[in-house]
């Protein structure tokens, strides 16, 4: 490890002149996922044209204007495609970018992929300093320099910082995550004063309890966190080669988030710090599925991204004449009259458009033919696709070569691979894969592995099925040819959240209901609950938001717990204690409680088998003497005790009639048992004077004890009064 | 010669990812770099000038095609193919070659272009209209015709005196860029009168040094300026101009309506001025026009020669416009559950336009005030016709 550490240090400082002038970026041509399948068994990723552009053009593009001089492409799964792009791409030759490819088959993770370019690095040591790692499909317009400026410095400070990540402001709501990116909602705490990332956590968020856990030590040796649930990860990272040497030690690490970082933060490896950035105007995104794709190929066409827009040549791309309501149009772009080309669409070079066709909020590539009265929304056609009369597509993805039928009809979330054939008057279901290869048979239990083998095989294998397809190409009708790939167990239910479809309705009632649940759970956790819940808690959890209610289950909870102190025999504390628990659980006064104990008792003297009035008020003093120490515990304000006269009083009046005519005598008894204190009788008989005749009645019961306590109290006076003469 | 290949790509690439904006600058870049063009170029024997011409209308037309929104690129090359063409008019008169071959921007059509120039601009004729104001062109023009005349007698020294013309042109277009300010800002006394309001918008630099110098010829007058939303450039003009001492106000751009009737007179700073009078300016700058014209107040632009455009913007091929990112106008962390596309039919709801100009008609315009003094809308066309030879228009 000391070892590691020291090789990361050396190279770093051997490079400490150059580094000055020379920015480098490590550029990950593999997305190390198998989210774009089936597209991605014929083409890597990054070659997959976004609005007609080659992903990794934006990159490229990108990372030149923001000052990088030297990117090394690491490419693994296709790697011969893309090298292959790049040898005949105008990056070959360009003046202020050099672009080397790195070529690695093993690497089955970035993890891998970093740590083959650490043992490249020990022979040509081409990484001379820090440098950004991004993936191949980020799409962004931010300027890097002060970024990796600011890295810097901040290395030169503090040895231990080793990453810089850069974040972006989103809506915080699990509807934009998931609409926009199709990911999940993110959650990271950061040092306000030093932008030091303290926690992250993206995949595990716990939406049923609505928390974030996070480490205690972290509250201990922070003055200050600050928690984030409205930023989105740009995946663009600023790299010490520290990060390399630790790939290298830590070989377990595959995924750049779920290993690494987590890594960093929980494990503290030789206390190394990862920071963050907060880009505010600038545009950053990744193409990570297939719903960000759909997304940000919409924010390119509305320019968001500018100046990497369809209009703007800005890496080996035609650029495209851009008309009114963001539609842009190739300058040969043959349509007809008739046709009807919607806001927001691109028509790439040499595309025919024919009578009658409706286009909307889509993307065609070159040399497409698009036949009579064709309906195409919100999809994205690629190059040379012929699609016949009367066909409706409706977001789905359409790739290279890709032949469809007169009448045919592709439903939401379609994805067609390349050079497929859609039959005459054949309706693709919703969400559906199809492509000329087959579907794998089992997938490999590790997920993350992506074309380990089918990198390389794929063109023979292409070979070989067209053969077999002669037989067995009828997937898609008659004529049609290509698989439709069976979506695998337990996949199902997220298909829609990656497709290029719209959310549909009842999946957004979902998440919306989720996410009211959500906040529901919030308002109830705002309840300070302290001790557990009784047994008999899901009556709670009926309706926890009505207050009155509330009070109402409490009651009743409070009734059981002294009916049970009552037949068990507990102890008065271990009464106070239950009912204190109550009492958190539920935010009540204790003059709440004072009141239910009250009516507890009460109640019990009531419901206990008695034959005349002398045996029920014989009861009543009993419970009384018993239990006072219980009511005592909460009767200790004069408001407290007024609060159990006026609920005897309400008791008499309405549940237990019986009590009605004992009440001046009972009151005597909590009198005598010191339970209400004389100044509480004394002003509840004030209150109760200007009350109606009806509610009197209790008052005038009682008016002889009042006299007398009055009339003992004056003589108390007295002797006091005399006491001091 | 590759060091000149790469130093046009690099430019190229500049335009393109718009690193390099506003006219001053990229005409002032576009002219330095095709100075190193024609000084690298290698001048074949015959057709020495066409040749040349040829060489720069090829880097001009990549240089138009990375960003044909900034039009003082196109003015440039054509102004240097001029210079080339005033030679080519004396040289090559005798060896009129092919005079028929009309059209296209072949060796042939640098001819006819010349021929087709001499006809339209007869240097007796301009020197009889013009007069004075011309000081800057007319020095550079008469000198490299006298100097070619001379050379028509000897042909063997044509090939190395003919580029060291030509470069001279060059330089003398890239003084005139360079000077187009002060020769702007002289006139400033003369349309800036005591306890004036002035009213502008954005920021110009013509504008700036033209405020400055009248200020400095103790005009005392108060500035209104329109903030420029949404890049805020007025700001930064406003800063400037307290910098230098003079009274400001700074308002925002719907402001302008309602400040005018305290305004005496209205001056911008132009992106292109067009053949025939209208101007292509900041966003907002219509807006501000229409407000003085609707309250009489003269509505004065400034803009240096380069700035003028043989071109008429009927033509769709001129009147583009820039869209620019709309995350200037709103914050995309903020309105990211706006431009949601998951939901719904898929479309957003929500869509940003950010235009970076604005074309303001001539008639709105009261006066132009070049480095060679100050013209009608009406004139254009011909100020324009003196600059550019007919041929070049479409590059």
């Amino acid at each position: 490890m000391g070892a590691q550490k020291k090789g990361g240090a050396r190279v770093s400082d051997d490079s400490e002149e150059q580094s000055r002038q020379r920015l480098q970026a490590i550029l990950l041509a593999d997305s190390f996922t198998t989210k774009f399948r089936p597209v991605t068994l014929e083409r890597p990723k990054v070659l997959l044209p976004l609005v007609n552009v080659p992903m990794i053009d934006y990159t490229l593009a990108w990372l030149e204007s923001a000052g990088i001089e030297e990117v090394f492409v690491f490419c693994c799964a296709h790697s011969t495609q893309i090298i292959d792009y790049l040898e005949t791409s105008e990056w070959r030759t360009h003046p202020n970018l050099v672009v080397r490819t790195i070529e690695s088959h093993k690497s089955i993770s970035a993890g891998d992929a970093l740590r083959y370019i650490y043992e490249q690095q020990t022979e040509t040591s081409q990484i001379q300093g820090d440098f950004v790692l991004v993936s191949g499909d980020t799409v962004s317009n931010m300027p890097l320099a002060d970024l990796i400026h600011e890295h810097r410095e901040r290395k030169k400070k503090d040895e231990k910082a080793i990453m810089t990540m850069v974040i972006k402001k989103s809506k915080p709501s699990l509807i934009t995550h998931q609409s926009r990116l199709g990911t999940d909602q993110l959650f990271i705490a950061v040092d306000p004063l030093t932008k030091q990332l303290l926690h992250y956590e993206e995949d595990k968020v716990d939406h049923a309890r609505g928390s974030v856990c996070l480490d205690k030590s972290l509250m201990e040796s922070n003055p200050s966190v600050l928690l984030y649930n409205d930023m989105q990860d740009c995946y663009i990272d600023i790299c010490s080669p520290e990060v390399l040497s630790l790939f290298e030690d830590n070989f377990d690490y595959q995924h750049l988030r779920r290993h690494f970082v987590k890594g960093v933060l929980v494990d503290d490896i030789m206390g190394y710090k990862i920071f963050t950035h907060e880009i505010g105007s600038s545009y950053a995104a990744r193409v990570d599925n297939f719903r960000s794709y759909d997304t940000v190929s919409k924010d390119i066409i509305q320019r968001w991204t500018y100046p990497y827009v369809p209009d703007i040549n800005f890496g080996g791309n035609r650029p495209v004449k851009l008309g009114r309501e963001g539609i842009y149009r190739a300058c040969d772009v043959v349509q007809s009259r008739s046709a009807d080309v919607g806001a927001s669409t691109v028509v790439g070079y040499g595309t025919k458009i024919g009578n009658g066709d409706r286009i909307l909020n889509s993307v065609i590539g070159s040399g497409c033919i698009i036949g009579s009265n064709v309906v195409i929304e919100g999809s994205y056609i690629w190059n040379n696709v012929t699609i016949e009369d009367g066909c409706e597509i409706r977001n789905a993805i359409v790739c290279d070569g890709v032949r469809i039928r007169a009448g045919a009809v592709l439903e939401p979330g379609v994805v067609l691979s390349f050079k497929v054939v859609v039959g005459r008057d054949f309706v693709v279901p919703a969400y559906s894969k199809v492509s000329l290869l087959q579907q794998p048979m089992k997938e490999d239990s590790d997920e993350e592995l992506e074309y380990a083998d089918s990198s390389s095989g794929a063109a023979d294998r292409l070979s070989g099925l067209s053969l077999e397809m002669e037989s067995k190409g009828s997937e898609l009708g008659p004529d049609g040819a290509g698989y439709i790939w069976e979506v695998c167990e337990g996949a199902h239910d997220e298909e829609w959240k990656h497709s290029v479809a719209p959310i549909p309705e009842d999946k957004l009632a979902e998440i919306t209901q989720a996410m009211d649940d959500y906040d529901d759970m919030e308002d109830e956790s705002v309840v300070p609950t302290s001790g557990e819940l009784k047994s008999d808690a899901d009556s709670i959890n009926t309706d926890v938001n009505d207050p009155g209610d509330d009070y109402g289950y409490f009651e009743r909870e409070v009734e059981g717990t002294f009916l049970r102190a009552v037949e068990e025999g507990i102890k008065v504390e271990l009464g106070v204690l239950e009912i204190n628990s109550l009492r958190l659980s539920y935010n009540m006064e204790s003059a709440d409680c004072a009141g239910a104990i009250f009516y507890s008792m009460m109640k019990l003297a009531v419901d206990t088998p008695h034959s005349s009035a002398s045996e029920l008020y014989k009861n009543a003093s009993s419970i009384i003497t018993k239990w006072k120490g219980l009511l005592g515990f909460y009767v200790k304000q004069t408001d407290e005790q007024i609060e159990v006269i006026m609920k005897f009083e309400e008791m008499c009046q309405e549940t237990a009639k019986e009590l009605g005519p004992l009440f001046a005598q009972i009151l005597h008894v909590l009198y005598e048992k010191d339970v209400v204190q004389e100044d509480a009788i004394m002003r509840w008989a004030e209150e109760k004077a200007g009350a109606d005749e009806a509610d009197k009645v209790y008052l005038q019961q009682c008016e002889t004890f009042i006299q007398w306590l009055k009339e003992a109290s004056e003589e108390e006076d007295e002797d006091d009064d005399e006491e001091d003469d | 010669m590759p060091d000149v290949q790469s130093m046009v790509l690099e430019f190229v690439n500049k335009l393109r990812k718009r690193k390099i904006e506003g006219s001053q600058a990229t005409a002032r870049c576009t002219v330095e770099l095709l100075r190193s063009v024609i000084s690298h170029h290698r001048v074949p024997h015959a057709n020495q000038a066409s040749a040349l011409i040829d060489a720069v209308k090829a880097v001009g037309a990549q240089l138009v095609a990375a960003n044909p929104v900034e039009l003082a690129v196109g003015n440039v090359v054509r102004r240097a193919a001029v210079a080339g063409l005033d030679l080519l008019d004396a040289s090559d008169d005798d060896e009129d070659v092919n005079g028929k071959g009309i059209g296209y921007p072949a060796m042939s059509a640098a001819v006819v272009a010349a021929a087709a120039r001499s006809t339209l601009r007869p240097p007796s004729l301009q020197t009889l209209l013009e007069g004075t104001p011309e000081s800057a062109t007319a020095p550079y023009t008469s000198s490299s015709g006298a100097d070619s005349e001379s050379k028509t007698a000897d042909k063997s020294s044509i090939t190395r005196k003919l580029k060291h013309d030509v470069i001279e042109g060059v330089n003398q277009l890239i003084h005139e860029i360079a000077g187009c300010h002060e020769q702007i800002a002289e006139q400033a006394v003369e349309h800036i009168h005591q306890n004036e309001v002035i009213l502008t918008l954005g920021s110009s630099r013509t504008v700036l040094e033209f405020l400055c110098a009248a200020k400095e010829k103790k005009r005392s007058f108060r500035v209104f300026v329109a903030e420029g939303a949404p890049r805020y450039q007025g700001h930064l003009l406003a800063k400037e101009l307290v910098a230098r001492g003079l009274q400001t106000t700074v308002i925002t751009d719907s402001a302008v309506f309602a400040m005018i009737s305290r305004v005496n007179m209205v001056i911008i700073g132009a992106h292109a001025v067009m053949a025939n009078g209208g101007v292509i300016g900041p966003v907002g700058v219509n807006m501000a026009a229409l407000a003085a014209k609707k309250h009489a107040v003269p509505f004065v632009v400034l803009a240096g020669s380069h700035k003028l455009c043989p071109l008429y913007p009927h033509n769709p091929e001129v009147l583009l416009n820039e869209l620019r990112s709309p995350s200037e106008l709103l914050d995309f962390g903020e309105f990211s559950d706006c431009l949601d596309f998951g939901t719904g039919s898929g479309s957003p709801l929500l869509q940003v336009v950010n235009p970076t100009f604005d074309y303001v008609p001539p008639s709105l315009v009261s006066l132009f005030i070049t480095d060679t003094g100050g013209h009608n809308p009406s004139y254009m066309y011909r100020l324009i016709a003196d600059y550019y030879s007919a041929d070049d228009l479409v590059m």
